[in-house]
């Protein structure tokens, strides 16, 4: 086979030496249009993993290449005066000059062709049976066929910059540095035995504020290492081709057409900030050559396989960086958090490690931060953040139910707070006939029951009270939602009238009189629940329901005093939220679920959702549980991945600075003890599935072993 | 999880009279539900005629439709369709409907390919109400797709979800958004979930091709398809156990050779 691979960094040189070792016969030139000993960047960090990999591929490169290593387990994070060291991670890094110059004899040794030196300007020119675009973010080839390939290249995350520095780190380090233009941040790591890496970086406006985009790479180096003289230590900094930019995002549809593949970052990048560009490269070339092992005489079969297996995981390691950069874009929102949740919360950012893991990885870390939610006692020993209190709620699980009857048994499961809802203020407020109420004195005496069996097991109860809005007089649940009753209905009432769903009847839109009513309705049903003896009571804000269907312009067009702009949509839910405040008791917690956003294009967005959440505190809201979508059926941006809510909730919390309440389907006490610890919620939504494993455990024993016991 | 077969009614040039002679083999089989696959503009049987063509020949084993493209028919017609197969199968359907991938099944009906996602929920709100037209109450329902909306959809009307393929892993992932959204939309318990892969039983060749033709609008996917085609009795062993483990309630598994032996040959992959 005649390959021409284009590109001699690390990708298209392991791809060579992988192609080379598996049939000699192969004839394989690599072309760079730049000198063998041409770098730029610094250091390149491995993981324990990938070195596993290499080590299988090619096992003569592998051992010169960690002999090379820079290892240290450590990462340290500097903020606000403190260093918190977090150990139990294994980090590894080379100079990259080094790996390619590894690479390179490898290569060479096994009888590949490099040429150096070689523009090539069209990728068509290029005559083999297999073409290899190793040729980095900007490639030449991915751009040839960038309508085949389905190429997306955008800038994601801060503006930054790549020095060296002759301080020699042992951990790797990140500085948050207060300025007066706003954080900077520093990720930097050693990589041989008298250097380091160092990258500075910061959003756009802090860059502009700080006058960086005045300055040339002299300017800015003076500039950084004045900005950074304390933690530099009298170490200076190094360029090479030092200049800021913004990181490109590369995606790719599909990385092959015909007999053209491919490979690295011309493929696909992955943020800087989880380091992992050459390890995914190395990889890629790794499962190309492996490819070409099972399909011998079959390429396209060889190159559908190698992107069967590769672009899976890329699209995680893609995921994971986007979450990291957007994290680092808005890591100032976090500069007020005490150092261990804002340390968890870094450590934890894109999604890869959580509680569980990193308490296998660091348990002193994680035994402090535990120790830090119960009060931080010295050498204290406590459960993990889900179990420490808040206010006086016992633990921060909550579980929620629709249906009264089973709130006894939440408790009994050990929740905190047991959040029994939706509860309608009125019959004709309820979603469907079996929506439970507060109409009555007689239904509070109902609920009052069940209060008292929740407080009993020590968990505490609230209530989410709601007007269904546009979204009532539905059949029960059981075969569909926004199902009209067929008969039997009550009429809808809505800020405008327009019908929710297919099929329901269009409400009326409530005048004057009528919102006093509705308002008033909420604070007799406050009334009456506090009488039942609840300890929260969560207004209802969310999901297309009355009082939400008033703060999102898709269905709130009223042109009177209670429509129009932000001011005009929140007024009418914040007169009902006053009116709720004044009715229920002063010292227990008042909550409001709010929709923060509706996933529409002329809907809510989540800056006001935020602006409304910080109202909201002000006014007396001391909880919000955040909710997004459904104010009407088909919300283009509707999105239900794992976690759907939780970045939701985390820019509520930093952003308004009011707790907030998240759920999202969160099943497992680790995700919930990842969102806690790294103050991204205050108070977590469990869903526990049933599972055939505790039927059993909890199955009374079948009458045979029962009487063989006896 | 229940292992279903699919119909060959979309591979192009299968005879009529294969496809009733492989549902009657099916009702025999180890399988729990025989289903079909839709589409207008390419070489097909009608995905109702050929359930109504098994509902005569078969006693026992279910049918769905794995799905039909709802919007790409009038709503009362296909509401009438459902309820029509349906009843000649005693009850035996299960009604899956999705808005389909393919633009040109859309210009072939003339429909108008924007706003399909708001018309199959009308279908579906059509077919809650549907008793007048003969709908049985209680008709099983399921919705595909893969974006957030779909979900919302499927949660908001249906009983379970209708996933279009891939490994496990992909099923898993979508199962977990299909659940989150059930509860988001306030349903109690769980939605069923079923899932789907393709076969063809020791052959590299034929059956790989049917998916690059019968895929070809997706690009350079189609290749991924054909490559996922479960052609050994292990791949299929492993896919069944991955789907299990994964939550499906019902695996369905489409051939993709239309040839009776690869039926029975499957049979006994499964006994």
């Amino acid at each position: 086979m005649r390959v021409r691979i284009l590109g001699a960094g690390p990708a298209g040189l392991y791809l060579a030496i992988l192609l080379k070792k598996a049939d000699r016969a192969h004839d394989v030139a690599v072309i760079e249009r730049n000198a063998p000993d041409a770098t730029f960047g610094f250091g390149v960090v491995f993981s324990e993993e990938t070195l596993g990999a290499l080590r299988d591929a090619d096992p003569e490169s592998h051992l010169q290449i960690t002999d090379t290593f820079a290892r240290w387990p450590a990462i340290d994070i500097h903020y606000r005066g403190r260093l918190l060291r977090s150990r139990g991670h294994a980090f590894s890094a080379t100079p990259r000059k080094l790996l390619l110059h590894i690479l390179q004899r490898r290569a060479r040794e096994l009888g590949v062709e490099l040429r150096f030196d070689t523009e090539v300007t069209d990728a068509a020119d290029l005559d083999a049976d297999l073409v290899v675009g190793a040729d980095g973010v900007n490639s030449l080839v991915r751009g040839t066929y960038a309508e085949d390939f389905g190429e997306r290249v955008a800038p994601q995350g801060c503006k930054y910059v790549w020095f060296g520095t002759d301080l020699v780190l042992d951990a790797f380090t990140f500085i948050f540095k207060a300025t007066e233009a706003g954080l900077v941040q520093v990720h930097a790591y050693p990589f041989d035995e008298h250097t380091s890496t160092w990258i500075i970086e910061c959003p756009e406006h802090t860059w502009r504020r700080l006058g960086f985009d005045a300055m040339d790479e002299a300017e800015s180096l003076q500039a950084c290492e004045a900005l950074f003289a304390e933690e530099l230590q009298g170490h200076r900094l190094m360029t090479n081709r030092s200049l800021w930019t913004s990181f490109l995002l590369v995606r790719n549809e599909s990385w092959h057409r015909g007999n053209v593949v491919l490979l690295g970052d011309a493929a696909h990048t992955a943020h800087f900030s989880i380091g992992s560009g050459t390890k995914l490269a190395m990889e890629d070339a790794i499962a190309l050559s492996q490819a070409f092992l099972r399909h011998p005489r079959d390429l396209e079969r060889a190159l559908v396989d190698y992107e069967l297996e590769r672009q899976p995981v890329v699209e995680r390691f893609q995921q994971a960086a986007g979450e990291s950069a957007a994290y680092f874009s808005r890591v100032e929102q976090y500069a007020h958090m005490d150092p261990m949740p804002f340390a968890f919360n870094l450590l934890t950012r894109s999604g890869r490690v959580t509680h569980a893991n990193l308490a296998q990885r660091d348990p002193q870390f994680v035994r402090v931060l535990d120790a830090w939610f119960h009060g931080g006692v010295p050498g204290a020993v406590a459960p993990p953040p889900l179990f420490a209190p808040w206010r006086d709620l016992r633990n921060r699980v909550v579980r929620a139910t629709a249906e009264p009857d089973r709130m006894p048994e939440l408790a009994r499961s050990g929740a905190g707070l047991v959040l029994a809802g939706p509860v309608a203020t009125t019959l004709d407020g309820r979603i469907s006939p079996d929506t439970p109420t507060l109409h009555d004195d007689e239904v509070a005496a109902a609920w009052a029951g069940l209060v008292d069996e929740v407080h009993a097991s020590g968990a505490h109860a609230g209530v989410l009270l709601t007007h269904a809005g546009r979204r009532g007089s539905t059949r029960p649940p059981a075969r569909g939602a926004d199902l009209p009753l067929r008969e039997g209905g009550w009429a809808l009432i809505a800020p405008s009238p327009i019908a929710y769903a297919p099929r329901m009847p269009a409400p009326r839109a409530l005048d004057a009189d009528a919102m006093n009513s509705v308002r008033d309705a909420f604070a007799v049903a406050a009334r009456r629940a506090a009488g039942a003896g609840f300890d929260v009571l969560e207004l209802d804000m969310g999901q297309g329901y009355l009082l939400a269907s008033f703060l999102s312009p898709e269905s709130n067009k009223r042109d009177d005093d209670y429509g129009g702009d932000l001011d005009g949509r929140l007024r009418f839910p914040l007169r009902v939220l006053d009116a709720v405040r004044d009715a229920w008791p002063e010292d227990r917690l008042l909550a409001v679920r709010l929709n923060v956003m509706d996933g529409t294009r002329h809907g809510l967005k989540l800056p006001e959702g935020i602006a409304i959440a910080r109202e909201l505190a002000t006014h007396g809201c001391g909880l919000v549980h955040v909710v997004a979508g459904q104010t009407v059926p088909e919300a283009p941006q509707a999105d239900y991945r794992r976690g759907f809510l939780t970045p939701l909730a985390d820019r509520v919390r930093a952003e308004a600075r009011v707790p907030t309440l998240v759920g999202g389907y969160l099943t497992t006490p680790d995700e919930a003890n990842t969102i806690l610890g790294a103050g991204r919620a205050d108070l977590c939504l469990l869903e526990v599935p049933d599972t055939d494993l505790e039927r059993q455990v909890l199955a009374a024993p079948e009458p045979a072993t029962a009487a063989a016991l006896a | 999880m229940d292992v279903g077969i699919g119909l060959p009614n979309t591979i192009p040039g299968t005879d009529g009279r294969v496809v009733v002679e492989w549902a009657r083999r099916a009702d025999s089989g180890p399988f729990s539900t025989l289903a079909v696959l839709d589409r207008l503009a390419y070489d097909s049987i009608d995905p109702f005629a050929a359930l109504a063509a098994a509902a005569g020949v078969t006693e026992r084993v279910g049918l769905a439709t794995m799905i039909a493209i709802g919007p790409l028919r009038n709503a009362a017609l296909l509401v009438k369709q459902a309820a029509s197969v349906d009843a000649l199968s005693g009850g035996r359907l299960t009604l899956g409907l999705a808005v389909g991938a393919r633009l040109d099944d859309y210009e072939a009906a003339g429909v108008d390919h924007r706003g399909r996602g708001p018309r199959l929920s009308e279908q579906l709100a059509a077919l809650r109400d549907g008793e007048d037209l003969g709908v049985r109450p209680d008709l099983p329902l399921l919705v595909g797709g893969m974006a957030g909306p779909a979900f919302a959809r499927m949660a908001r009307y249906a009983d379970g979800y209708a996933h279009n393929g891939g490994p496990p892993r992909t099923f898993a992932r979508a199962a977990a958004s299909a659940l989150a959204a059930w509860s988001d939309l306030g349903r109690p318990g769980r939605p069923l979930l079923w899932g789907q892969g393709y076969f063809a039983l020791g052959d590299d060749q034929a059956g790989a091709a049917y998916l690059r033709d019968y895929y070809a609008f997706t690009g350079p996917f189609a290749e991924k398809i054909a490559a996922g085609n479960l052609t050994s009795a292990r791949a299929i062993r492993d896919f069944v156990r991955g789907y299990e483990e994964a939550g499906c309630d019902e695996l369905i598994l489409f051939p993709t050779v239309a040839d009776l032996d690869q039926l029975d040959r499957l049979a006994e992959v499964l006994a």
